[in-house]
C-alpha cells in the first residue's frame, strides 16, 4: 500500500508540475503581449514560441506522450499527424497566400 | 438564407414532388425525372412487399439490421453498394444517350444533365466505391488477421447505419425535390445561397456530412482493428498484403475525411446562417473551397484505390499459386502512396492562378507517386511470371486492371505537367482519365473480390460462365465507353455539357453510348451471375472453405464461417500462415482444448441512429426547424441511454464450439482433396491440395 | 462490481500500462487517440482557414476593436486549471481513493467548463453589440467558425461529465467506467491544447496581423 501511494504522489506531483509551468507560461505570454505591445513579428515570435512550450509542457505532463516504450505508439501517431497536418496548413497558407498576392486582395 | 418565413412543415410543399413538373409540362425531360421516382417508389413497395409476403420482418431486424457481426455489416454494405452501382451506372447511360443524341440540345435540360452528373459522381464515390471498399474489408479483414471481430463491432454498425441513412438522401432527393447540380465536388459560390437557393446543395451536403462522419468512424475502427487485434505472432511483417492496403487506407480516412466535414459544414454555415466563406461579397474566398475539397479529393482516391491493389495481391498470389514477389517494396509502395497523396492536392486546380512555382511543385509531387504504383506494377507482374497461373474470374479482372490501369495512370502522368493540364483541364480527357483508374482499378478489384471471396462467406462459387461473361462485358464496354473521351477531351470537347455544336464529336459519343450499353450488360450479367449461382448452389458447395488453394488466414475456417470465426485463435508462424501449413502437412490441426467466446450482443443503435440521422437530414434540408432539432436532443439521447447498457457480450459455450468445429475437422478429413485441374468442378468441395511443385 | 483489477488500470499511459493493463482498455484509448488526431484535422484546417481569411475584414469590425483580452486571460486560467482538476479525478479512480473525492473533483471540473462557456458566450456577445458577427466579414466567419467549435466540444465535454457522474453513481468504479473516465480526461486535456492554439494563433495572431 505503501508503494502506492508513494506512487500516487509522484503522479500527483507530474500534473502539478505540468499545472504549474503551463500557468507560468501562460503569465508570460499575456505579460509580453502587456509589457511590449502586439505589434511586431519579433514580439509575436516570442508569444508563439511561449505557446509552443507549453504545448509540449502539457503534451508530456498531462497526457503523457514521452518516449518510453509504453507510449511509444502514441508518440508516433501523434507525431505522423502533426507531419500530415503540417503539410495541409502549411501548404494551405501557401497556395492561398499566393493567390492573395497574385490577386491584390490585401489591398481593401 | 434567402427568407425565414417557414411553416410547419418548412419550406416543403407540394410543388416538390416531380410529378408536379409533369403535369405542368408533359416532356422527355420530366418523363425521365418522373421515370426515375417511380423506380424508387416502386422499388421500396417491392421491397416492402416481399418482406411481408415472406414473414422476413422478423427474421431481417434481429439477423442483419442489429447483428454486430463484421461479417453481416460486411455483405449489408455490399449489397447496398450494388443497389447504388445500379443507379450510378444508369445515370451514366442516360448522360451519354443526352451526348449521343447530337450536336444540339439532346431530350434533357440543362438543370437535369446537371443534376445527373451530380448524383452520377456522388453515388459513385460516397456511395458505391466506398461502401463496396469497407464492405469487402469488413467481411475479410478480421478473417485474414485472426481475429474474432473488429475492435468496435457496435460502432461498426453505427457507421453503416450513418451511410445508409446518407445514401437514402439522394434515393429521396429523386423523390422530393431536386438534388445539386453543382457536380460532385459542389463549388461554391454556385452551391451558394446567392446561385442556388433550392434544396439540392443542401441535400449534398447533409449527406455528405452524415456519411463521412460514417466513413471517420469505420477508419478509426479498421486502423485499430489492424493495428491492435492481430493473432498472436502476425508481426506486421506477416501481415497479410491486403491488410496493408486497409491500414494505409483508414489512415487516409482518418485524416482526409476531416477537410470534406470542415468545407461542407462551411457552406452549410454560408447558406443557412449568412456566414461569408466562400461568398463573393464581404471578404467570402471560393478559392478555399477548392483547396479544402481537395485536400480531401485527392487522398480519396487513394483509400480508395489502395484496397483494391491489396485485393489484385491477393488474387495474383493465389491463382499464380507463388508467394506475393516484392512483399516488402509492396509495403513500402503503398506507404509512400498512402504519404504522398497528402502532398499533391493542389494539381486538381492548376488553373486557379497560384504561381508557376507552385504548380511545378505539386506537379512533380504528382508525378512521384507513379514510381511507387510503378513498383507495384511490376511486382505483380513478377508474382505472374512462371506462376501456374489459372484464368479464374477473379484473376481475369487481375489482368483486365494491369493493363488498362497502366493508361489510366499513364494519361495522370501527363495530367500531371501543369502546362498540359492547362490545355485539357475541364475537358473530357480528365474525365476519360480519372473512369480509366477508377473502374479498371476500384471497380474491377470490388468485382475481383466479390468472386474471390464470395465462397467464404455464403458457402458456394460463383458461376464460372457468367463470370467470364461479365469480365468480358465490362472491360469491352469500358474501352468503347471510355475510349472515345479521350480523343474528344484533346478535341476541346468539354465536360459536364449538356449540349455542344461541333459535329465532329458525334461519332465519338455514338461509340461511347454504344459502351454504356455494353456496360449496362455488364451490370446485368452480375445479377444473372449472382442468380445462377444461387439456383446452381448445391453443385459449387465448399463448405471445408477452401476453393482457390488460398494463402491466407481466411481460407482455414468453414465456409461459410462460424459466428466466432475462429474456434481457437491462430498462432501465426509465417506469412502466407495458410499456405505454409498445407505445404507442411500441418493445416487443420486438432485444438487441444476449447474455450468459452465472448462475442458482443446484437444491439439496435446503429438502426436507430439510422432512422434519426435519416429524418434530420431531411429536416434541415426542408428547413423544418422543430423536427431538426427534436431529431438532435433524440440521437444524444438514445447514445447517452445506450452507454447505460452493460451487458453488451454474450458468451458460447466451450462445448458448443467443440461440438461444431469437430463435425467440420471430420468434415475436412473424410472430403477428398482436389487438385487444381478440377478447381471449378463440383469436385471441389474446399480441400486443395496444394500444388507442391509450384510452390518451388 | 469488478473490483479487482482496478489497481493495475492506467491513468493515460502512465507506467506499466501495457504490461498490466486489460487490453480492451488499452485498445479502446488507441482508438479514442486516433479520433482525437481526426478531430485535430478539423481544428487545424479551421486555423489554416482563419490565417487566410485574417484580412478579409471587409470593412467590418478588426480583431482590435472585438478581442477582450482580459477575458480571454481569466478563460485560458480556468480552462487550465480544469484540466488539472480533471486528472486529478482520474487519479483518484486509479488509486481508489473514496468516490466522494473523485465526485468532488468531477463537479469542480464541470463548475469551472461551465463559467468557461459563460465568459466565452459574453464575450460573443460583446462582440456582436460591437457589430462582430459572423455575417459581417470573412474574417468573421472564420472566428466563429473555429472558437464556438471549441467551445461546442467544451460543452460537449461538460454533458459527457454530468453522465458519467450519474454512471459512476449509479454503477460504482466498474472497468467499463473507468475506462471511460480515461477517454474523458484525455479529451478534456487535448481541448486545452487546443485552446492555447486559439490564444496563439486567433488572438495573439489576429491582434499582430489582423
Amino acid at each position: 500500500m505503501d508503494k502506492r501511494s508513494e506512487m500516487h504522489r509522484r503522479e500527483r506531483r507530474r500534473y502539478v508540475i505540468g499545472y504549474g509551468g503551463s500557468l507560468l507560461l501562460t503569465l508570460a505570454m499575456f505579460g509580453v503581449a502587456h509589457l511590449f505591445g502586439i505589434e511586431t513579428t519579433g514580439v509575436y515570435l516570442t508569444i508563439g514560441l511561449l505557446g509552443l512550450a507549453q504545448l509540449v509542457l502539457q503534451l508530456v505532463y498531462f497526457l503523457h506522450i514521452d518516449r518510453r516504450r509504453s507510449s511509444r505508439e502514441d508518440l508516433h501517431l501523434v507525431l505522423f499527424s502533426t507531419m500530415v497536418l503540417l503539410i495541409m496548413i502549411l501548404g494551405t497558407v501557401w497556395v492561398l497566400g499566393n493567390l492573395a498576392i497574385r490577386m491584390h486582395m490585401h489591398v481593401m | 438564407m434567402t427568407s425565414t418565413e417557414t411553416g410547419f412543415l418548412g419550406r416543403l410543399s407540394w410543388d416538390a414532388l416531380p410529378i408536379a413538373g409533369l403535369l405542368q409540362d408533359p416532356s422527355a425531360n420530366e418523363i425521365v425525372a418522373n421515370a426515375a421516382a417511380g423506380v424508387v417508389i416502386v422499388g421500396v413497395i417491392a421491397v416492402v412487399g416481399l418482406l411481408s409476403w415472406f414473414r422476413l420482418w422478423t427474421p431481417l431486424w434481429r439477423d442483419w439490421l442489429t447483428s454486430v457481426d463484421h461479417k453481416k455489416i460486411g455483405i449489408m454494405y455490399v449489397v447496398f453498394a450494388i443497389v447504388m452501382l445500379a443507379r450510378g451506372v444508369l445515370e451514366g447511360v442516360v448522360m451519354r444517350a443526352q451526348q449521343a443524341a447530337g450536336p444540339g440540345d439532346g431530350f434533357l435540360e440543362a438543370e437535369h444533365f446537371a443534376e445527373l452528373f451530380s448524383t452520377h459522381g456522388t453515388i459513385m464515390i460516397f456511395f458505391v466505391a466506398v461502401p463496396f471498399v469497407f464492405g469487402i474489408a469488413n467481411y475479410v479483414v478480421p478473417l485474414m488477421i485472426g481475429a474474432r471481430d473488429v475492435a468496435f463491432p457496435r460502432l461498426n454498425q453505427i457507421s453503416l447505419g450513418l451511410t445508409v441513412s446518407a445514401g437514402m438522401m439522394l434515393m429521396v432527393s429523386l423523390v422530393v425535390g431536386r438534388f445539386s447540380t453543382g457536380g460532385w465536388t459542389a463549388y461554391p459560390p454556385y452551391t451558394g445561397a446567392a446561385f442556388n437557393p433550392g434544396v439540392g446543395p443542401d441535400y449534398w451536403i447533409w449527406a455528405i456530412v452524415v456519411s463521412g462522419i460514417g466513413t471517420t468512424l469505420t477508419g478509426i475502427n479498421f486502423a485499430v482493428t489492424i493495428y491492435k487485434m492481430r493473432a498472436p505472432g502476425m508481426t506486421f511483417m506477416r501481415l497479410p498484403m491486403y491488410c496493408w492496403t486497409i491500414i494505409c487506407s483508414s489512415i487516409l480516412i482518418v485524416f482526409a475525411m476531416p477537410p470534406l466535414g470542415v468545407a461542407a459544414l462551411m457552406l452549410a454555415a454560408d447558406r443557412y446562417l449568412d456566414f461569408h466563406f466562400f461568398t463573393n461579397d464581404l471578404g467570402g474566398n471560393m478559392m478555399n473551397y477548392a483547396n479544402l475539397f481537395w485536400l480531401f479529393g485527392h487522398p480519396e482516391v487513394y483509400l480508395l484505390v489502395l484496397p483494391a491493389y491489396g485485393i489484385y495481391s491477393e488474387v495474383f498470389a493465389t491463382f499464380s499459386a507463388k508467394r506475393l514477389y516484392g512483399y516488402n517494396s509492396l509495403v513500402i509502395a503503398t506507404m509512400s502512396i498512402a504519404v504522398l497523396s497528402f502532398t499533391v492536392w493542389l494539381h486538381h486546380f492548376f488553373t486557379m492562378g497560384q504561381s508557376a512555382l507552385i504548380n511545378a511543385v505539386f506537379g512533380i509531387a504528382t508525378m512521384l507517386i507513379a514510381i511507387p504504383t510503378g513498383v507495384k506494377v511490376y511486382d505483380w507482374m513478377a508474382t505472374l511470371w512462371r506462376g501456374r497461373i489459372r484464368f479464374s474470374v477473379p484473376m481475369l479482372y487481375g489482368l483486365a486492371f494491369l493493363m488498362l490501369f497502366v493508361i489510366g495512370g499513364l494519361s495522370g502522368v501527363i495530367l500531371a505537367n501543369p502546362t498540359v493540364d492547362y490545355q485539357v483541364h475541364n475537358t473530357l480527357f480528365l474525365v476519360a482519365h480519372f473512369h480509366n483508374v477508377l473502374l479498371p482499378g476500384v471497380l474491377f478489384g470490388l468485382l475481383a473480390a466479390y468472386n474471390y471471396w464470395f465462397p467464404k462467406a455464403f458457402g458456394f462459387r460463383l458461376n464460372e460462365f457468367w463470370g467470364r461473361a461479365t469480365v468480358a462485358l465490362w472491360t469491352i464496354g469500358f474501352l468503347l465507353t471510355f475510349m472515345p473521351l479521350y480523343f474528344v477531351g484533346l478535341m476541346g470537347m468539354p465536360r459536364r455539357s449538356f449540349s455542344y455544336d461541333d459535329p465532329s464529336f458525334h461519332p465519338f459519343m455514338i461509340v461511347a453510348i454504344i459502351g454504356a450499353l455494353v456496360i449496362t450488360c455488364a451490370l446485368f450479367s452480375v445479377l444473372i451471375q449472382l442468380w445462377v449461382s444461387i439456383r446452381d448452389r448445391e453443385k459449387t458447395r465448399v463448405p471445408v472453405g477452401d476453393p482457390w488453394d488460398g494463402r491466407t488466414l481466411e481460407w482455414s475456417i468453414p465456409s461459410p464461417p462460424p459466428p466466432y470465426n475462429f474456434a481457437i485463435i491462430p498462432q501465426v508462424k509465417d506469412r502466407d500462415d495458410f499456405a505454409a501449413a498445407k505445404e507442411r502437412g500441418i493445416a487443420y490441426p486438432t485444438p487441444d482444448a476449447y474455450e468459452d467466446i465472448e462475442l458482443p450482443r446484437n444491439t439496435g443503435i446503429g438502426f436507430i441512429l439510422c432512422v434519426f440521422s435519416g429524418v434530420w437530414m431531411f429536416a434541415l434540408v426542408w428547413w423544418i426547424w422543430w423536427l431538426a432539432a427534436l431529431m438532435t436532443v433524440l440521437m444524444i439521447l438514445a447514445v447517452i441511454i445506450w452507454t447505460f447498457d452493460d451487458s453488451t457480450e454474450f458468451t458460447i459455450a466451450a462445448e458448443e464450439v467443440r461440438r461444431d468445429h469437430e463435425a467440420w475437422l471430420s468434415l475436412v478429413h473424410s472430403e477428398r482433396a482436389v487438385d487444381r485441374d478440377y478447381e471449378t468442378s463440383p469436385e471441389n468441395r474446399g480441400l486443395a491440395r496444394p500444388d507442391l511443385e509450384a510452390v518451388t | 462490481m469488478k473490483r479487482a483489477p482496478t489497481h493495475s488500470y492506467p491513468g493515460i499511459n502512465l507506467g506499466e500500462r501495457h504490461a498490466s493493463a486489460d487490453k480492451a482498455t488499452e485498445v479502446v484509448t488507441f482508438g479514442f487517440w486516433v479520433f482525437l488526431m481526426s478531430d485535430l484535422v478539423y481544428f487545424g484546417l479551421m486555423f489554416a482557414i482563419y490565417i487566410t481569411m485574417i484580412d478579409a475584414q471587409a470593412g467590418g469590425p478588426g480583431p482590435h476593436e472585438l478581442f477582450d483580452l482580459k477575458s480571454v486571460f481569466a478563460q485560458t486560467l480556468i480552462l487550465l486549471t480544469s484540466s488539472l482538476t480533471v486528472g486529478l479525478a482520474m487519479l483518484a479512480l486509479k488509486y481508489n481513493l473514496p468516490r466522494g473525492r473523485i465526485i468532488l473533483w468531477f463537479g469542480v471540473t464541470l463548475l469551472l467548463g461551465l463559467s468557461f462557456l459563460v465568459l466565452e458566450l459574453r464575450d460573443f456577445m460583446a462582440m456582436a453589440e460591437k457589430g462582430g458577427v459572423p455575417q459581417r466579414s470573412g474574417f468573421l466567419s472564420a472566428f466563429f467558425g473555429l472558437v464556438p467549435l471549441h467551445g461546442l466540444h467544451v460543452a460537449a465535454g461538460c454533458l459527457w461529465l454530468i453522465v458519467l457522474g450519474i454512471q459512476l453513481r449509479a454503477k460504482g468504479m466498474t472497468d467499463l467506467i473507468i475506462s471511460r473516465v480515461v477517454r474523458l480526461a484525455l479529451f478534456w486535456h487535448f481541448l486545452d491544447l487546443i485552446w492555447i492554439g486559439i490564444i496563439t494563433i486567433v488572438y495573439f495572431g489576429g491582434l499582430t496581423y489582423g
